[in-house]
Formats: structure tokens, C-alpha cells, sequence
């Protein structure tokens, strides 16, 4: 391919005696362009620059009330549940599938832990263990019927949701564990919630935990062979089954990882909340879905950076309590969270243009 | 072996058939229709309404829609009532208005139709309402809190956190009814976030449960750290609000206040992370519901509201292990023999 193009340029520049009109090319074509060749390269940077700019037009707005270390680090607190599942989220939309069970297996695993201690008496550490194990096993259930039953993603995650959600309330009854037994008896399962201050910045381990946790992913989908197959599966999964590529393990180990992270966000969601509420995380589903397309991974699979949607997490947070701090109707932010879901669809379109 | 299976089936779906028509036949029956089945305030109404059932000897059916604000399910269990040829209807509607025509066709097939806990949008669209006084609720927790505080109560920073958005009315009542009995002027007493007295930081909503609880209340805290009075729709949300509080170190110098009465919600308050909160009767509505059902397959006499309310008013209490003056309480021990969920 390169080298007929390269042949062909060759070709021009011979004809009109110009040595290499490589880079003129793309001038020509205006800074427009570059702007969208750059984009299209780097698609965390659509959403890095949204909230790069929201930070500051907030913190013009706000001054020092926003523009604080406290409040800044506060909205990492707030994001760290929907940021942590956006992660799992983020994986299973690279395979062009979407995971609708995210938020219904985070609250099961978190009321496994809960559970397993207070009503069976096992030490909160085996517990944590079983619920990280329970997360994994229903993404292990997706990925079967995704991958060897060839079920389509959206059909599959839809029923999880409902088995796991009706699971979750039989099984612990809807009975809150409250933060004062859990503090005395089983500290462990708060861990995510312990809090490093640093002057007026606040960190939790869990927010700082969402960091590393994406900071990981990034590598592994970049610099591993199993990252560059779940993007291949998700640009064709043909193509990629007649490369040699195993699509059913990559698939099952897709949505397995995506169960144990959403596990992880049910032991952080214990840290934050401080109890087992079985109540919580009904919208986590959603509110990851829209995390990861404001980051700009593409719906379709294939395309986006797992970074965007940390950004993307983090713009919904910063909108929230930049607009809660103006004083404006709680309305305003579902609002212009839609604008930015329709907005960051457009751009997606807009890129893709520079590959045709 | 096939022909035996089938003959069995087909005997004992007939013996199924003849014993239910014979239950619907010789018995009254009577229907419950909640929200939810998960919610422990309306996994208590069943048990009201079936332990009541049993001893007046109806036939009780109980439904739930899947989710708050499931209102299709809801309307397929009033037409299911209808058919099946129950006296009477007990519902806690998801949507208060919608529900009115399913309603009024249930009431025209002679059936008696009483709203628990949530009255319908208007209230005389059922036959009669059984809740608890969600206004005086919040009144109670209002005059508590100002009374704690006393002179303090006049520079006192208030944070609300409210339910939803949308403001459903159970919502507004419990948040008005807090104000008034703080002493301050609601302005519309329909509407929650148009006060302008200058003691209120602002109003957030929780969803009603702990993460919404503590998300609100950390952006209230964030707009003015020095809030030192919470009002909470319910105990989740209050329980989430003191994790926040907690987090910067405030939650021993701030007057978190709540309403519903349920049982992690009242040893909370034992506890000392709630400082009082006002106690409604699940049960009582459920089995009081049942009992009218009763009376009117027999004499066809429709339940009174309570003098001088458009409900019957099932009863709130404050509870609470730091009485003020003026302001009538039990305590928690009280609170715990009567707790929920």
C-alpha cells in the first residue's frame, strides 16, 4: 500500500520538479484538516480539550470556590464509581458490544461482600474475594453467550441486568448494612474510602485507584497483543478471526474483565457511601455509557482512546457541581449533558471524514 | 408414560381451576398494589395487609410494579383485580395521575379502591386515602431542629436535600412541612427551591438514597462549608449526608434531620448520626386498608377521612432521644418496637 502511494507521489513530484511535496499536501488541504488528521490520531484529545476548557470557564466563573484544590479533587471523588465502571464500559464498546449489566453487577458484588461477612461470619478479606469473584463470574456468563452462544451484546447484557438486579434485591432482602457496623466489623470493605489530604487537596485511594486503573488500560490495549485484538475484533471480527486471532477467548476475557472491574467499583462504592446499600448504582449503567461516548470511543467499536473516557467521566463531573455551585436548576445539567452526548457523536462523524 | 403425564396435568389444572373459583366464590377478595417489592417500607405494607387478610379470612392478591414509577404494570394489576371479581383495591400509585382512569373504570365495577401512603392526583379520585401526614412529617423534624438550636436558629445555615427533580408531592409536603416548622416562609407551598430567606444554602437532590445523599451534600458543602443544619427526604439520603459530612471532619457539629422511621434509620439516630427523624406506619396503613375492604363487602359503608383532612391520617411520630420543649416525641426504644424494613 505505502509503497505504491509513495510511487505515486514520486511520480508527481517528478512531473512538476518540486523534491517532496509530502507535507504541502496536507497544507493545501488547510489547517482545518491537520486539526481533523490530528484529532482522528489522538482521540482522548476531543475530550481532554472539552474539559480542559469547562475547568476554566467554570473556574472564571466560580473563582476560588471552583478552582480549588479541594474542589477539583472533590470531583474526582464524585466520578470515581461512574469512572471505574466507564473503564469496564469502555473495554466491551471497543469490541463493538455494550454492557447494559455494569451497574447491577457492581451492586451484587458489593452486596456479596456485604453479606458474606455479616450473615455468614467470613473474614471481611475472603468476602472482598468472593465478591470480586462473583463480578467475574457474571461477566464470564456474558462473554459466553456473547462469544459461543453468539447472542448480540445488547440482548445479553439487557436480560444480566435484570437476572442480577432481581438477584441482588432476593438475596440481601434490600437490607442496608449501615456504615457504623461496617466501620466496627469489617473496615476492609471501606478501604477505597480512606482519604489522603494533601493541603487542601482530598484524594481517596478509590479515586486514585480509577486513575491507575486507566492509566493501566491504556498500556495494555496500546502495548499488548490482547489490546490490539480487542480493537480488531471491534473494527471486524471476521477480519480478525480469519488473522488468527482467538475472538471467543478475547471475547469471554473482555467481559470477564469487565465484571471484575465492575466488582472493584462495588468495593469502592462501599468506601464511598460507607454502606452496602442495595439500592445504589441504578443508573450507573447509563451514566458509564454516556462517559464513554463523550470521551469519544466510537459506539461502532474499533476506535477511541480508554483515556477519553476518564475525561469524558470527568467533564459530567465537572459540569455537575460547576452548575450546582452557580445555583442553577439540577435540570441544567441533564440538559447539557445531552448537548455534549449529541455533540461528541458529531465530532466522532466529523473525524472519521478525514480516513474517507 | 406421555398419556399418564397429560392426564395428570389436565387433573390437576382442573382441581387448581375448581378450588380457586371456590375461593373466589366463598371468600372476599381483595387486591394490593405497591410500587415495589423491594422497598422495605412496601415489603412491610404486604405483610400488614396479608397478616390482616388472614384473620378476617380474605383472599388477598398482592402486585408490584418492577420499579418506582412502573405505572403499566401497575394498571395491568387493577384490571387483573377487576377480572378476577375482588371487593376492593389497595394501591400506592407510581404516578398519582395517570393511574385515574383504571381507577375510575375499577370503581364502576363496584369495587372500592383506598390509596395508601401516596394520594392520587386529585385525592377523591379514590375512594379514600390512607397515608401518613407527610407535611406534618417534616413540620415535626422543622420544629425540633429550631428548637436544638434555639437562639442559634436565627443565623442557622440549612442545607436541603430534596427527592427528584420532578418534585413529587411526597417530597414537597416533607420539605414545606420542614421549613414551616422551621419559621420560614415557603413562598409556594407547592414548589421546593423558591424560598429566598437567606439561612437556606441551597437545595440538592439524593434519588432518596445514600450516594445521592452524600454527592448533594458535598456540593452544598462545597458552595458553604459552614452548613450546620441537613434536612433529608429520607434515612438513606441522611445516612450518605454523613459520610459527607464525616469526610471534613463536621459530623459532630451538624443537625442532620430525616423522615421515614425505618429500622437502620432509627439506629442511626441511636447512634447519634441522625439527630431526630419523624416515623410513619406501613403496616397500620396496610391493615387498616384491609379492614375497610372488609366493611364494605359487608355493609358497602365507605371509610371517613380524618376530621379536618382530605386523608386518613395514619399517624406520624418524632423520634428522638433529645426531646425539645414544646415539640412531642417517643423514644428510640419506642421507635425500634415499631421500626420497618
Amino acid at each position: 500500500m505505502s509503497e505504491t502511494a509513495s510511487k505515486g507521489q514520486d511520480y508527481e513530484s517528478s512531473l512538476s520538479g518540486a523534491t517532496s511535496g509530502v507535507a504541502e499536501f496536507e497544507r493545501r488541504k488547510g489547517a482545518l484538516y491537520s486539526v481533523q488528521h490530528a484529532l482522528h490520531t489522538n482521540p482522548a484529545l476531543v475530550p481532554l480539550i472539552v474539559l480542559v476548557l469547562s475547568i476554566v470557564v467554570f473556574g472564571l466563573l466560580l473563582g476560588s470556590k471552583f478552582f480549588s484544590p479541594f474542589a477539583l479533587t472533590l470531583i474526582l471523588q464524585q466520578v470515581q464509581i461512574v469512572g471505574i465502571v466507564a473503564a469496564a464500559q469502555s473495554l466491551v464498546i471497543l469490541t463493538a458490544g455494550i454492557d447494559l449489566s455494569v451497574g447491577a453487577i457492581m451492586v451484587l458484588s458489593s452486596v456479596v461482600m456485604g453479606q458474606f461477612t455479616f450473615r455468614y461470619g467470613l473474614p471481611p478479606a475472603v468476602a472482598v474475594l468472593c465478591g470480586l469473584a462473583c463480578g467475574t463470574l457474571m461477566g464470564f456468563i456474558n462473554g459466553i453467550l456473547v462469544a459461543k452462544v453468539k447472542l448480540p451484546p445488547f440482548i445479553v447484557t439487557l436480560g444480566m441486568w435484570q437476572i442480577v438486579l432481581a438477584t441482588n434485591f432476593l438475596y440481601s432482602a434490600n437490607e442496608t448494612i449501615r456504615a457504623q457496623d461496617i466501620e466496627a466489623q469489617a473496615p476492609l470493605f471501606q478501604f477505597f474510602g480512606t482519604v489522603i489530604a494533601i493541603g487542601g487537596a482530598r484524594l481517596t485511594y478509590g479515586a486514585i485507584f480509577m486513575v491507575v486503573l486507566f492509566l493501566f488500560l491504556a498500556y495494555v490495549l496500546k502495548q499488548t497483543a490482547w489490546g490490539r485484538h480487542v480493537y480488531a475484533i471491534g473494527d471486524d471480527k471476521e477480519a480478525a478471526e480469519l488473522s488468527g486471532i482467538e475472538t471467543d477467548k478475547v471475547l469471554i476475557s473482555v467481559y470477564m474483565a469487565s465484571g471484575l472491574i465492575c466488582a472493584f467499583a462495588g468495593w469502592a462504592l462501599v468506601g464511598r457511601i460507607g454502606s452496602v446499600s442495595p439500592t445504589s448504582g441504578q443508573l450507573a449503567n447509563i451514566e458509564s455509557i454516556t462517559a464513554v461516548v463523550i470521551g469519544g470511543i466510537s459506539l461502532f467499536g474499533g476506535r477511541g482512546d480508554v483515556l477519553g473516557s476518564l475525561f469524558g467521566a470527568l467533564i459530567v463531573g465537572v459540569f455537575t457541581l460547576g452548575l450546582r455551585l452557580l445555583g442553577a436548576d439540577a435540570q441544567w445539567t441533564y440538559l447539557l449533558i445531552g448537548v455534549l452526548i449529541i455533540a461528541a457523536v458529531a465530532v466522532d462523524q466529523w473525524i472519521r471524514k478525514v480516513s474517507t | 408414560m406421555k398419556k399418564f403425564l397429560a392426564g395428570t396435568a389436565i387433573a390437576l389444572t382442573a382441581a387448581a381451576l375448581a378450588s380457586g373459583a371456590q375461593a373466589a366464590s366463598h371468600s372476599v377478595g381483595a387486591c394490593l398494589i405497591t410500587k415495589t417489592d423491594t422497598n422495605p417500607f412496601f415489603v412491610k405494607m404486604k405483610e400488614g395487609a396479608t397478616a390482616k387478610a388472614e384473620e378476617l379470612g380474605i383472599d388477598l392478591k398482592t402486585f408490584a410494579g418492577k420499579v418506582d414509577g412502573d405505572h403499566e404494570t401497575q394498571v395491568q394489576a387493577i384490571e387483573t383485580c377487576i377480572a378476577d371479581g375482588a371487593k376492593g383495591i389497595l394501591i400506592a400509585a407510581s404516578d398519582t395521575s395517570s393511574i385515574v382512569p383504571a381507577v375510575q373504570q375499577a370503581r364502576e365495577a363496584g369495587l372500592v379502591v383506598i390509596a395508601l401512603d401516596t394520594p392520587l392526583n386529585p385525592i377523591d379520585a379514590a375512594d379514600a386515602t390512607f397515608a401518613t401526614d407527610n407535611f406534618l412529617a417534616g413540620e415535626l423534624i422543622g420544629k425540633w431542629a429550631a428548637a436544638q438550636l434555639g437562639d442559634a436558629a436565627a443565623d442557622a445555615k440549612i442545607a436541603m436535600l430534596d427527592l427528584a427533580v420532578s418534585q413529587p408531592t411526597v417530597g414537597v409536603l416533607r420539605d414545606q412541612g420542614f421549613l414551616t416548622g422551621f419559621g420560614i416562609d415557603v413562598m409556594d407551598p407547592n414548589k421546593w427551591g423558591d424560598e429566598e430567606d437567606p439561612r437556606i444554602v441551597g437545595n440538592d437532590v439524593t434519588q432518596g438514597n445514600e450516594e445521592g445523599g452524600r454527592r448533594a451534600m458535598e456540593s452544598l458543602l462545597a458552595s458553604d462549608p459552614m452548613i450546620n443544619v441537613v434536612y433529608t427526604i429520607n434515612e438513606p439520603a441522611a445516612a450518605g449526608a454523613y459520610e459527607a459530612l464525616k469526610a471534613i471532619g463536621r459530623e459532630n457539629d451538624v443537625l442532620i434531620v430525616s423522615v421515614d422511621g425505618g429500622c437502620p434509620g432509627i439506629q442511626n439516630v441511636a447512634d447519634g448520626v441522625i439527630g431526630a427523624t419523624s416515623q410513619q406506619y406501613p403496616l397500620k396503613m396496610a391493615s387498616l386498608g384491609i379492614e375497610a375492604i372488609a366493611k364494605w363487602a359487608e355493609d358497602g359503608t365507605k371509610p371517613e377521612p380524618t376530621e379536618g383532612k382530605d386523608f386518613f391520617d395514619t399517624g406520624v411520630a418524632l423520634v428522638t432521644d433529645k426531646p425539645a420543649e414544646g415539640v412531642e416525641s417517643i423514644s428510640v426504644q419506642e421507635g425500634t418496637d415499631l421500626c420497618w424494613g
